[in-house]
């Protein structure tokens, strides 16, 4: 597993820049401050996460973007990201040009057909990991709305950018009360996929 | 001229027993002779002293136009603030220390043109303020503009044809919103209208009061009434009783302003209901006059 | 001790908010303000404090400044459309004294504009947007931790300015989240209540700097508070020229004459600059980055951000013009600092605008290529 390491011209800065595209409904901005949350204040690394969601309250666009570094993060936005998660096909559509060459592209394929940006796929040399997070959520765990959480578990694994324990204590402080055990559960298939 | 008014005002003050409670450098007053807002501050003073409140303990709030200068020469906090605007301050300054007891000053088009809106939700939430509205059918600090209660085909220097617009009925309106405490009467019923100032001042809510007041100087002279007391005696013989309005029919009404006290329901208080919340998260009351603390 | 926390800047200014002392907000939903509120209306009731939804802006701005004379710190927060809505009484407070704090999260603009997207288009509604002469307070984070030290700065300057003070933020530093850490000790300014008699007081005493004692309604002051031109006394004097003249200038020197107090700016990489790029807010995030770039490209470049806006750091613009070639202000509008910056620095420098509208940050790349267009 290679994670491209973006080079900044001063020093031998990294960051990490990771964007999930999704539907509103699904905790897909959960999901980034839970990632950002671990390497911030569990990973003692710096973190920045950032959404953006269309003017409806259900079923709209909704995107959030995580930029993760050992060193302090001055720009506030992912560029091109080393690693685009997408959990609709819409968002496919939307962001992977933006993807970097040698770039990680997580999908569900349920939710996402990647066969239509094949050519871009293996031009760009991105590495894929298909992950039916949505059907894994309602299967074991039971519950679809933790489809989010499982691709969090995916996401740990495949990019090895935070440390497990760090998500979970990020999981724990972050869903609401009484629901942690699911969470957590729902995280651990999704890291076991791989 | 005004050092003459000032002299009257200084000859009649053992005639007049309010005289204390003005701000006595501000004397003489901006308002016209013959004006219906001098009768309205007695009115209020009446009623404040019947209802056993001190005027030290009273904040007074106020928008823009002649009834809002009101508070400006009363002795105590008062707050002179935007036009139509005063409710929303008066809110702010009620929920930040519910001790004190506010006395809204208004006009028609300071509470229901400009500032209708914040007439309605204050009365929607009840929070406890007195609304003396002092309604004059005109705009009369900008000399004399049609407004939200003029009558139709009323005259007004922007309605030289006549009102073509149906004015408010605002006794309906603040008790359709949920004021629970309403009441109307004329400049022509001063002891009356004491009584129903004590009764606003006394309801735990939202209490308004109007005060259907002459203008001499623009509705009168626009409108053939040119005199306050042939304003004042129009009111008199046009006004009629709530309980007798209730057995007439709506064209006999019509032109006739309908005085008494509307409603009186009390229910609970919204800054009552602030407290409670702090109670109930924080143990405590909310917190008073903490900026000279925290 | 200080607490580490992951969390949204909108969140850490109502957290600074209520560190501050904040015990009254009055507000109005709007996006991508109202976290504010909703953390407010959450966590006022836990300290004592009340919160109230308002039917509109101009309302809840109403509010706050009733509070405020109530003896309570208060605020609204806003944004945009709300802002404009908020501006006769904003006037109101000047010269009326009332300490207050409003938060402006920046959207796209004009009207309705982009309610999700960020712009930086309230800067001169900031300083103008209400009528008459004034000098209003003006400051904007550019991170999640200074949005929070930036609301606390805010109420003190507010209380002991006795100004509204404004905190113009974004909606990229107002939505995003990044670690921030709490001092546990946090230092407040308490407002001052006079010490003399209410007979003899007067609570808009024409004194040469500083700020006049501020008595609370009920505290038996019998204080009149007027929006019209007012004398010592707070009694209305709208006829007399010297009455308007005194105050009017008093209220605007007691912010310039302590300019050196209010203002706070950031430098890096000026000494040797050629070229220094200006911004503010969420704008200066990438001219930082542009910096960074450019200096290890070997680029003599500085960045110079403003954290107080208004009153605008005269001084300090001038000073960093006189020994460089170019300035480039950086900002989300067609060009409104920039017009400021223009006057200080008359023929000191080229000034140049950097303008990126459309509700997404400058790219650093394209900063630094307008850079490479001056070399």
């Amino acid at each position: 597993m290679v994670v491209k390491i973006y080079k900044y011209c001063v020093g031998v800065k990294m960051i990490k820049e990771i964007r999930i595209g999704g539907f509103g409904g699904q905790g897909v901005i959960l999901s980034g401050i839970i990632m950002g949350k671990a390497a911030a204040l569990f990973d003692n690394k710096n973190s920045i996460q950032t959404q953006s969601y269309g003017p409806e309250a259900r079923g709209g666009a909704s995107k959030t973007e995580v930029l993760i570094s050992d060193e302090e993060i001055t720009y506030p936005k992912v560029k091109n990201p080393d690693i685009l998660v997408v959990m609709s096909h819409e968002s496919l559509l939307k962001y992977y040009k933006d993807l970097k060459e040698e770039g990680i592209l997580i999908s569900d394929p349920d939710l996402v057909h990647l066969d239509v940006i094949s050519d871009f796929i293996d031009k760009n040399k991105i590495k894929v990991y298909e992950a039916n997070v949505t059907k894994i959520a309602k299967e074991d765990i039971g519950l679809e709305i933790v489809a989010n959480m499982v691709m969090v578990g995916v996401i740990t694994k495949i990019t090895n950018i935070l440390s497990v324990n760090s998500v979970k204590k990020a999981i724990i402080d972050t869903v609401p009360k009484g629901t942690e055990d699911k969470n957590i559960a729902a995280f651990e298939s999704g890291y076991n996929i791989f | 001229m005004a050092e003459e008014k000032k002299q009257n005002f200084i000859t009649n003050e053992e005639k007049n027993p309010y005289i204390k409670y003005f701000r006595r450098d501000r004397l003489p007053t901006i308002f016209c002779s013959g004006c219906g807002i001098g009768i309205t501050i007695n009115s209020f003073l009446k009623g404040l002293e019947s209802a056993e409140m001190n005027l030290n303990n009273i904040s007074l709030v106020s928008g823009i136009g002649c009834s809002s200068r009101v508070p400006g020469y009363l002795k105590c906090d008062s707050l002179h603030t935007t036009h139509g605007r005063a409710i929303s301050f008066a809110t702010g300054l009620k929920i930040g220390n519910p001790d004190l007891n506010i006395v809204v000053f208004t006009g028609d088009g300071d509470a229901s043109a400009i500032g209708g809106n914040h007439l309605i939700h204050a009365a929607r939430r009840n929070i406890n303020l007195t609304v003396i509205c002092i309604n004059n059918n005109i705009y009369g600090m900008t000399g004399g503009q049609v407004s939200p209660t003029s009558p139709e085909g009323s005259l007004a220097t922007t309605a030289p044809y006549g009102s073509i617009d149906t004015p408010f009925n605002l006794i309906k309106l603040v008790i359709s919103a949920g004021a629970t405490f309403a009441g109307r009467w004329t400049t022509a019923h001063p002891l009356q209208l004491s009584k129903t100032i004590k009764n606003g001042l006394l309801n735990d809510g939202f209490s308004f009061i109007e005060v259907v007041s002459q203008c001499p100087t623009y509705y009168g002279r626009k409108n053939k009434l040119k005199t306050p007391t042939s304003m004042i005696k129009m009111f008199k013989e046009n006004s009629i009783n709530k309980r007798r309005a209730e057995n007439m029919s709506e064209k006999d009404l019509l032109g006739k302003i309908i005085v008494g006290e509307f409603v009186n329901n009390p229910r609970e208080e919204f800054s009552e209901k602030i407290e409670s919340l702090s109670i109930k998260e924080s143990g405590k009351n909310t917190i008073r006059k903490s900026a000279y603390k925290i | 001790m200080t607490t580490e926390l992951f969390i949204q800047g909108n969140e850490a200014c109502a957290m600074g908010a209520i560190k501050a002392g904040c015990r009254f907000f009055g507000g109005y939903p709007i996006t991508p303000s109202t976290e504010i509120a909703e953390y407010l209306s959450t966590n006022l009731p836990k300290v004592s404090g009340s919160f109230v939804q308002m039917e509109d802006e101009i309302s809840a701005i109403g509010s706050v400044i009733g509070a405020s004379w109530a003896g309570i710190k208060s605020m609204t927060a806003t944004s945009g459309p709300g802002f404009s809505l908020m501006q006769e009484n904003i006037g109101f407070a000047m010269i009326s004294e009332t300490p207050l704090v409003i938060v402006d999260v920046q959207r796209g603009s004009p009207s309705t504009g982009q309610p999700t997207m960020v712009g930086q288009g309230d800067m001169m509604q900031a300083r103008w947007g209400s009528h008459g002469d004034y000098e209003p307070i003006a400051i904007s984070p550019s991170s999640v931790q200074e949005f929070f030290d930036f609301t606390l700065e805010g109420f003190n300057l507010a209380e002991k300015y006795r100004v509204p003070v404004v905190i113009l933020a974004d909606e990229i530093v107002g939505h995003m989240r990044e670690k921030i850490s709490l001092q546990n000790k946090i230092e407040t300014f308490k407002r001052v209540m006079p010490k003399e008699d209410p007979k003899t007081f007067l609570p808009f005493k024409n004194i040469e700097t500083g700020t006049n004692p501020m008595p609370s309604f009920g505290d038996g002051y019998n204080v009149h508070v007027t929006g019209l031109t007012h004398n010592e006394l707070g009694y209305p004097s709208t006829m007399n020229p010297e009455d308007h003249s005194n105050l009017v200038k008093r209220l605007v020197n007691k912010i310039l004459k302590n300019r050196k107090d209010i203002i706070s700016c950031e430098f890096k990489y000026c000494d040797d600059a050629d070229i220094i790029l200006i911004s503010y807010g969420a704008s200066a995030r990438s001219t930082m980055e542009a910096v960074k770039i450019g200096r290890s490209a070997g680029i003599k470049i500085g960045y110079f951000k403003m954290n107080t806006i208004w009153p605008f750091p005269e001084d300090e613009i001038d000073k960093i013009s006189k020994n460089v070639n170019d300035l480039i202000v950086v900002e989300m509008n067609l060009g409104q600092m920039v017009h400021e910056v223009e006057r200080i620095v008359k023929d000191n420098a080229r000034i140049h605008l950097f303008s990126e509208i459309g509700g997404t940050l400058p790219k650093p790349e394209d900063i630094l290529n307008k850079v490479r267009e001056l070399l």
